[in-house]
């Protein structure tokens, strides 16, 4: 354990860059040497880290991964997390996906970087494979059939629930609510394809949302 | 087979870069590209797969994996996880670099709340088009409303509700 000065310490150190050197510190960056920072994650750790994560993170693995990056590894501080979390949320792609990413370019570069992303997906894609060999080999079973139909159907209902709660802060603003009407009747009613679709509807909902914040 | 790959691909790729507001808001467009589109799969198999991705652990989008898998085999899910991917840990390694420049720009604060009502639309676009997929009989609607309803009001976790699901569905009630 740490005592509670070298922890402000390191609080420091991730909190404010400025103060310690650019952004993308090298790991063996001196900065780091005179605090009892813990030592950067290297490439196997980081892939052990998050392929773990792959395995234990069913039904959403943001909670799992701010436990794993914060307080079990404590590569990074809670405000630290926050501010990359940020990042990843405002990039396409999922946002555990680009946390992966980012923190192994951060604290290893590129091959940081593929280190987390495969540790990641790597056991999932097996799992999941393995469930679609399942599916595929007994698509005529009638019991697998139902117990798929009935699985799909609660699949669904996650999506509507999550929906839902998706939607939540949309109460009360009416523009950004025609703008996600607009966005839903496109997609699922009238089907076009996303790339057009994105292409018109994101200007005017970024423009709107703008014009109704001032 | 090369044709389907090079498909798959391109396919993939584009859903990588335009999944904003993280994964699920892509599903729409993917089952528009593999039913509609290319007629690899029905639609009752897509959110089969969709389903069976949501009972296995790790992020949210291995419903690419197994796509790909489905329509090319162990290629096809090599090229979509690399399509699917790819492009985003690409922009986000890069823009990791620029993070510390534009993370405290007034625009990127507008951008990000005016793509939210874009994510909010196509989150429920997930859901109906799923659901619609998904529903063929009072018993299956029924499944849905409870497990929509249930995780709605409390925070029971999303892995006991498919369980529910899956074996109200293995009783055969209602089904044909």
């Amino acid at each position: 354990m740490l005592s509670a000065d070298a922890r402000r310490a390191v609080c420091l150190v991730i909190r404010r860059p400025d103060l310690v050197g650019p952004f993308m510190q090298s790991p063996s960056s001196p900065a780091s040497s005179s605090v009892s920072v813990p030592p950067p994650p290297t490439c196997w750790m980081l892939f052990t880290g998050f392929l773990w994560l792959g395995v234990t993170a069913f039904g959403g693995a943001l909670p799992l991964a701010r436990h794993m990056v914060v307080e079990k590894n404590r590569w990074l501080s809670p405000e630290a997390f926050t501010e990359l979390l940020g990042l990843c949320q405002f990039l396409p792609g999922g946002n555990i996906i680009n946390m992966s990413v980012a923190l192994g370019m951060k604290f290893r570069g590129v091959k940081g970087a593929f280190s987390a992303l495969m540790g990641l997906i790597a056991a999932p894609s097996f799992i999941v494979i393995a469930l679609g060999m399942v599916y595929d080999r007994y698509a005529d079973d009638p019991h697998i059939q139902h117990l798929f139909a009935g699985l799909a159907a609660a699949a669904a209902g996650l999506l509507i629930s999550m929906a839902v709660k998706i939607a939540k802060p949309l109460r009360g603003k009416w523009v950004a609510i025609a703008v996600a009407v607009a966005c839903f009747i496109c997609i699922a009613v009238l089907r076009t394809p996303l790339l057009p679709t994105m292409l018109i509807l994101t200007p005017i909902s970024i423009f709107v949302t703008w014009r109704a914040a001032r | 087979m090369t044709s389907v790959l090079i498909s798959l691909f391109v396919i993939f790729t584009q859903l990588s870069v335009l999944a904003f507001g993280g994964g699920n808001t892509i599903l729409p467009e993917m089952q528009r590209q593999v039913v509609d589109v290319y007629h690899w799969m029905s639609d009752t198999d897509f959110s089969a797969l969709f389903a069976l991705s949501q009972a296995a652990p790790g992020p949210n989008l291995m419903i690419v994996t197994v796509v790909g898998w489905h329509v090319a085999g162990w290629q096809g899910a090599l090229v979509t996880t690399i399509a699917k991917f790819g492009p985003s840990s690409i922009l986000t390694a890069v823009a990791l670099g620029l993070w510390e420049r534009f993370k405290d720009k007034p625009w990127r604060s507008v951008v990000q709340a005016g793509i939210f009502p874009m994510t909010v639309g196509l989150m429920a676009a997930s859901a109906s088009l799923i659901t619609e997929a998904s529903v063929h009989s009072w018993v299956l609607g029924g499944i849905t409303a409870l497990v929509a309803v249930v995780t709605i009001f409390s925070r029971v976790h999303p892995l006991w509700m498919l369980l529910v699901g899956a074996l109200i569905g293995l009783s055969g009630v209602g089904q044909p």
